[in-house]
């Protein structure tokens, strides 16, 4: 079998996991509706609880496997095509988001102002005294007066601890290339605790808007887009530090090495995501 | 390729395997998850067929005879999500899963767990939508595009319905990732990009569509939950947003969504007529290119869904021209397979005659679509039954004729019996009549005015509309044919060579049948003779 040049791409035999992880998943979303209709969360939290399992053997399995040299240079290729394709169907979720912003400012409120001369109706039967002008909270006043967030505050310091933890798990990942493992865990460690920095914040932030700013998820359309891009956006941070935590673990109990270490440079690649998607937040959402 | 025998691996691993039900729900071998989707898709195939026979029965009549409104425009709307999401899209998952490997020469799908758990997401999702037809309020009515505000009227069943589009979106997303990964990363050494099967390279762009738009759906869908359970505005104009804004969204997944559903199709196509054909398939770079055109307008076209509900005459002309241009790949491609059949040296056999009809019925479906295309004129059509005549064109005797033609043609691949050729021309007579004398009727209905989605209608379109219905239940009751076929010839039947067919070349063809479980575990040499036939 192995007299030819090309090494055997392993293939698993059979694993439990996938279809814990469908039962999981099912748990969690019959959860989730239960929830939405006003029934208790009990089956969400199980079916979180099953997901976490399922992480944990699966990734375990997958960790084994590659520290007992069971994988080839191809399958690492694999994985990297993988998690690229991953990470650009997260770029298309975000941009329905995006699009739902640009196009309520750049279409449906100028519609709505009878400014634009394709849909006066609109504006002269239902809403006369309706002008547009960002933010607002459409015609009807949905939810009541609120304060828009700024963009100086709060959030430019965020870009600035996003860019730095950017700048800091590259660091981390220069070590390890060099196999400088101390360099590895203080960039990791950095990174994390600059993510974790940022969710804090922002949950800050969150919490002065709803409290002092009247400022919701029920305020309008600049509400709705707020809370959305950044909320998902948070949430992607979020699983992004603890990623990069994990990352951090493995690191102190010596996983990686110099040359095989695709678990780390996932880690990295998501990390820069989440980065851009807060670049295009912070001048789409905060600032424009 | 010179030989088999060293390429496929002893079966040392087969005694680890657990047994029975656990095997299933465990496994990760591409052949039996693809078994596992092909099975799933003809029970759902089944049960999105008893829905639309029940819309058929109760529009055989004028008036209202059989059901209720509300649960008529139910069936309308579960009957589209299991058709699209159960059915066809599954179908050519399967076929991607068993053919993909065999056909590149590669040991299984690149992640072979994460191809599991996209299958068994999917029976539990359908779970989901389906159980929301026994709740207080029944399944969702509003139509499978989901407008709001109507479908925000839907009561317990919407969250449910909701979060089960999610985990077909998820389910999808791994799937393309996978086929992908495996297309790019797996190929053997010498099957370079253009020298793949078309079904190859028409799944890559298909998985491709299919990563860029499902979460789009994913996004759009959520917004909807947002709107009504957590108060956001997003779909509302009184907030400043726009129930309008959800079309676009919907259809920027939606028009691709149609390609994801007929570019495997025409790949199956472009390996069965050449095969019957005996001659190379026509023109094999410029059906590339083709797909991948095809591929690129379904992004820029999305408007042509909603001429009707108001657009700056800018958008109408923009949406109405890149739909029509979308003609001209597809035209390279009728062209192609009828130069491939030129003086060809054919016979007609099941898998060749689905593959001919294709051809022909998918034609008139893309010249209807061509009318539709057409703003002015579309003020005409819209939300008529010649609509429903158009998309039922193409996705029956389009999509699902294909789907028909790549089992009848690979099934002594599988099973390692040929299929009772006897019955599968009665399948194919019964259903390729069935399916015109279905549908062709609803051009006229359309054209005279008969709107969609409505339980009842006047009294003039009653002729058609029996006819129609007639035709309904011929087609579906011949699919009975075809599901003895299959439970036939996985039962039995006459022992079937490594390649069966005269005409075939790729190398799944060079595997013993039925192929065994692991295959080409070291990679074959190509042959560029052989390449793609």
């Amino acid at each position: 079998m192995s007299t030819t040049t090309h090494p055997t791409y392993y293939v698993p035999h059979s694993s439990p996991w996938p279809i814990i992880g469908a039962v999981g998943l099912f748990t969690l979303m019959l959860g989730g509706a239960t929830l939405l209709n006003g029934g208790h969360a009990t089956l969400l939290y199980i079916g979180l609880a099953i997901l976490i399992t399922m992480m944990f053997g699966w990734f375990g399995n997958v960790i084994h496997e590659s520290r007992s040299g069971l994988y080839s240079e191809q399958m690492d290729r694999s994985f990297r095509w993988g998690m690229g394709w991953f990470i650009f169907s997260e770029v298309m979720f975000f941009a329905a988001f995006f699009g739902a912003l640009l196009y309520a400012r750049e279409f449906a409120l100028p519609w709505l102002d009878g400014t634009s001369s394709s849909k006066p109706m609109v504006h002269d039967l239902l809403w006369p005294h309706f002008e547009d002008s960002w933010p607002t909270n459409g015609p009807g006043r949905v939810g009541g007066h609120f304060e828009p967030m700024s963009a100086w505050g709060l959030p430019a310091l965020n870009t600035l601890i996003l860019l730095s933890s950017g700048a800091t798990v590259t660091w981390a990942h220069w070590g390890l290339l060099k196999d400088n493992r101390r360099q590895l865990c203080l960039g990791l460690a950095a990174t994390v605790l600059l993510g974790f920095t940022f969710v804090v914040l922002q949950a800050v932030e969150y919490s002065h808007a709803m409290h002092e700013m009247n400022l919701t998820l029920g305020s309008g359309i600049y509400g709705s887009t707020f809370y959305m891009l950044t909320g998902f956006h948070g949430a992607h941070v979020t699983i992004g530090a603890i990623i990069l935590l994990v990352m951090l673990l493995r690191s102190l109990a010596g996983h990686f090495t110099p040359h095989n270490h695709f678990g780390f440079e996932a880690a990295a690649w998501y990390w820069h995501f989440v980065d851009v998607v807060w670049l295009g937040l912070f001048v789409f959402v905060y600032w424009l | 390729m010179s030989t088999t025998a060293d390429q496929i691996a002893p079966a040392h691993d087969e005694h680890h395997a657990p047994r029975g039900l656990l095997r299933w729900l465990t496994t990760t071998n591409h052949k039996e998850i693809g078994t596992l989707y092909l099975v799933f898709s003809l029970t759902m195939f089944f049960v999105g067929g008893t829905m639309a026979l029940i819309i058929r029965a109760e529009l055989f009549q004028p008036g209202l005879q059989i059901v209720e409104p509300y649960f008529f425009n139910q069936m309308t709307t579960m009957h589209a999500l299991v058709m699209i999401f159960g059915a066809v899209m599954p179908a050519f998952v399967g076929l991607a899963n068993w053919l993909i490997p065999m056909m590149i020469g590669a040991p299984d799908m690149a992640l072979p767990r994460m191809n599991n758990w996209s299958f068994w997401i999917m029976p539990f999702a359908f779970t989901l939508l389906l159980s929301t037809l026994f709740m207080d309020g029944g399944g969702p009515a509003g139509g499978w595009t989901l407008y709001p505000p109507l479908s925000l009227q839907t009561g317990a069943a919407f969250p449910f319905v909701i979060l089960a589009i999610h985990m077909m979106g998820v389910s999808s997303v791994m799937g393309a990732i996978n086929v992908i990964a495996t297309i790019l990363n797996l190929r053997a050494p010498g099957m370079t990009l253009m020298r793949m099967p078309l079904f190859v390279w028409t799944w890559l762009i298909t998985a491709y569509l299919l990563i860029a738009v499902m979460p789009v759906l994913a996004g759009a869908v959520t917004m909807l939950l947002t709107d009504k359970y957590f108060g956001t505005s997003f779909f509302n104009a009184a907030g400043g947003g726009d129930p309008v804004m959800f079309q676009h969204i919907f259809w920027f997944f939606g028009h691709p969504e149609v390609y994801i559903m007929i570019l495997p199709a025409f790949g199956i196509v472009s390996q069965i007529i050449p095969t019957f054909a005996r001659k190379p398939l026509f023109g094999y770079a410029s059906m590339v290119y083709a797909t991948a055109s095809i591929a690129f307008l379904s992004f820029i076209v999305w408007g042509h869904h909603m001429f009707t509900v108001g657009m700056p005459l800018a958008g109408e002309l923009f949406f109405m021209y890149a739909t029509m241009l979308i003609a001209v790949p597809t035209g390279v491609k009728v062209f192609n397979w009828m130069a491939t059949m030129w003086r060809g040296s054919m016979t007609f056999e099941t898998p060749m005659l689905f593959a001919v009809a294709f051809v022909v019925l998918f034609t008139i479906g893309g010249f209807s679509g061509l009318m539709l295309a057409i703003a002015p004129a579309d003020f005409q059509y819209q939300d008529t039954y010649f609509v429903v005549a158009h998309f039922h064109y193409v996705l029956v005797p389009g999509a699902v004729f294909s789907i028909m033609a790549a089992t009848y043609y690979w099934l002594p691949k599988w099973t390692g019996h040929m299929y009772d050729e006897k019955l599968g021309r009665l399948h194919f007579w019964c259903s390729a009549i069935g399916v015109n004398v279905l549908f062709f009727p609803q051009h006229f209905l359309g054209l005279a005015g008969m709107p969609r989605r409505i339980p009842d209608y006047a009294l003039q379109f009653a002729g058609f509309n029996m006819i129609s219905s007639i035709g309904a239940f011929l087609f579906g009751l011949s699919q009975l044919i075809f599901l003895w076929v299959v439970i036939k010839c996985i039962r039995g039947g006459e022992p079937a060579p490594a390649k069966p067919w005269e005409g075939a070349h790729g190398l799944e063809w060079t595997l013993p049948s039925p192929a065994p479980l692991h295959t080409f575990q070291t990679p074959p040499q190509i042959d560029p003779s052989e390449a793609h036939g």
